[in-house]
């Protein structure tokens, strides 16, 4: 018995050192110079956790567990291989598999258990597996809207919101009678399937716009089903995973709601993507001025310091390789060149940085939303790449703006704002914008990547 | 039983408030790996699956096998491909070089 008790205890050390790894992993990415030493660290916390567990005494046979393991690295590897544009959807879908072990262990757990559950047990396993279902088949759907396999049109309809927080009502209810009556096990599978449906009808009035949001709270519901799971296992290593991976997801769907101008509550209540009333069709006709490529080459080239906002139609388009290009040519002329990157740019928190950095581009030169607005009075051109709402005025002056109070980049400070776009189509929101019927204002109608590319041939730049 | 529970509390409390802390200082511009770093740890759930499907059941072996081979594969392949992407974007991010004076 006492070798038992000798090993169990060096599982215990290694979960320990594996979590005090694991703190540090997220410390050291605080910095892009210490990043990949905390990915480092991570591992080593990983397979020291992993090897630990295997030596667990009560582990009769081991087949399974490493096909599992097999089978695992067999998917995995592909999936750590994807295009960085790929990343919103592989990011989706690896937290639906993180639910899916959850909820599988979650169930699991419960009928080698029953009868005889007790209380506070089922309740903790109540929210493990609620919390899991939901999370696989959202995340689920938020893959195939990210992916294009499923339409990315928001779909609402009249009293959406009161079925799904009604069927989820109706889960925890379920939960609570399992809890008073852990006896009942005929009801469980009603807090595994409810949730599932949750989860599908949760994401169905979703647009793309509202990814990032719906990304991070997916992530931090994964996170706190991890938590619960720990509960559960009595697993403090698990605890401690859950509980960072929770709170990391906490802050990031914080700051993306934030940034969308919607306070949290409204977000964590699945009422986002309400119908967007349709304001487009009050849209006036009112003169723009356009410009060719040749004459954005000259006005870039005679600036001295350029501000570009990429935006979510630069990842459409596959431009951020051109942008690079423009970025070596203006540079090499002595234009201080500096992309300014909104907190909901793209599909996924990061999403431009990770796209930018991917074309070369040096991170000290990706700044934040509140580190360039102070830049742009004395920007001479802002380059507008695929963006629209997020450089929208009328979310500072116009109080009936549906974006009113939203934070924006000011790119209409700059002296001059060239944007690309496709066409004089609403953006996201179905919301004018202003920006471009500004004198200083001139639009660059064409594909992102195209346009960019005759720029760089106007400057003289290109393929090295 | 008791005991163990708020144990267990005080461990989620005071890992919440590390993690709150720890990341509200990663910049936005890590956010993405950021999000496939911590979905990589979130992970070790696959501890679990382990023990459930290598341990000896009396009852529904078959069920605790099956459901714990799949939740394997499931967290396996989020411990791979989560450390892999990570890393794989981590590497991009390069400062601006000194060519510039």
């Amino acid at each position: 018995m006492s070798n038992v008790l000798a090993s169990d205890t060096f599982i215990e050390i290694t979960y320990l050192i594996a979590t005090a790894l694991f703190i540090l992993s997220l410390k050291w990415l605080s910095s892009p110079t210490t990043a990949r030493r905390g990915v480092f660290a991570g591992e080593l916390g990983m397979l020291l956790a992993i090897a630990g567990t295997l030596l667990h005494h009560g582990i009769v046979e081991y087949k399974w567990i490493f096909i599992g393991l097999v089978l695992g690295t067999i998917i995995g590897v592909p999936l750590g291989e994807v295009a960085m544009t790929a990343v919103p959807q592989r990011t989706a879908l690896s937290h639906a598999f993180g639910a899916l072990c959850v909820t599988l262990v979650g169930t699991t757990e419960f009928y080698l258990r029953t009868p005889g559950v007790p209380r506070f047990l089922m309740g903790v396993l109540s929210l493990e597996v609620i919390l899991g279902s939901l999370t696989f088949t959202g995340s689920l759907m938020a893959a195939g809207k990210l992916q294009e396999i499923l339409p990315q049109r928001p779909i609402t309809y009249k009293g959406q919101n009161i079925v799904n927080l009604g069927l989820l009502a109706i889960a925890i209810v379920v939960a609570g009678m399992l809890v008073a009556h852990p006896e009942k096990t005929q009801l469980f599978p009603l807090i595994v399937g409810i949730p599932l449906l949750f989860g599908v009808m949760m994401i169905i009035p979703i647009g793309g716009a509202d990814m990032p949001t719906v990304i991070s709270l997916l992530n931090s519901y994964a996170g706190l089903s991890a938590a619960a799971m720990g509960f559960v296992l009595d697993s403090k290593l698990l605890i401690i995973a859950g509980a960072l991976d929770g709170a990391s997801g906490l802050i990031l769907s914080v700051n993306m709601s934030k940034a969308m101008n919607r306070s949290f509550s409204n977000v964590l209540f699945g009422a986002f993507g309400q119908e967007q009333t349709a304001v487009a069709g009050k849209q006036e006709t009112r003169p723009v001025r356009s410009a060719t490529p040749e004459e954005a080459a000259a006005i870039l080239a005679a600036a001295s310091k350029v501000v570009i906002v990429p935006g979510y139609g630069m990842a459409v388009a596959q431009a951020q390789h051109k942008v690079r290009e423009l970025y070596d040519a203006l540079t090499k002329r002595g234009v201080d060149v500096k992309f300014g990157i909104h907190p909901v740019a793209g599909r996924m928190p990061g999403h431009m940085n990770v796209l930018l950095a991917e074309a070369d581009i040096p991170y000290d030169k990706l700044l934040d939303m509140d580190d360039i607005n102070g830049d742009f009075p004395q920007t001479d051109v802002a380059l507008v790449i695929g963006a629209n709402d997020v450089t929208n005025p009328a979310a500072r002056t116009d109080t009936s703006s549906p974006i009113y109070g939203m934070p924006i980049l000011d790119v209409d400070k700059a002296r001059t704002v060239m944007v690309i776009k496709r066409s004089m189509a609403a953006g996201f929101a179905g919301i004018d914008n202003p920006l471009y019927y500004l004198d200083k204002t001139l639009m660059l109608f064409g594909d992102a990547k195209s346009f960019v590319g005759s720029i760089v041939r106007e400057l003289g730049g290109g393929h090295e | 039983m008791k005991l163990d529970l708020l144990t267990s509390l005080y461990v989620f409390m005071l890992a919440a408030f590390i993690g709150f802390e720890v990341i509200r200082r990663v910049s936005p511009l890590l956010h993405t790996p950021l999000m496939s770093l911590t979905n990589a740890l979130d992970a070790i759930a696959v501890v679990g699956a382990i023990i459930m499907a290598g341990q000896y059941h009396a009852h529904r072996a078959t069920l605790a096998k099956i459901l714990g081979t799949i939740a394997i594969v499931a967290a396996t392949s989020n411990i791979v491909g989560g450390f892999l992407i990570t890393d794989r974007m981590l590497r991009m991010f390069k400062p601006s070089g000194p060519k510039k004076p």
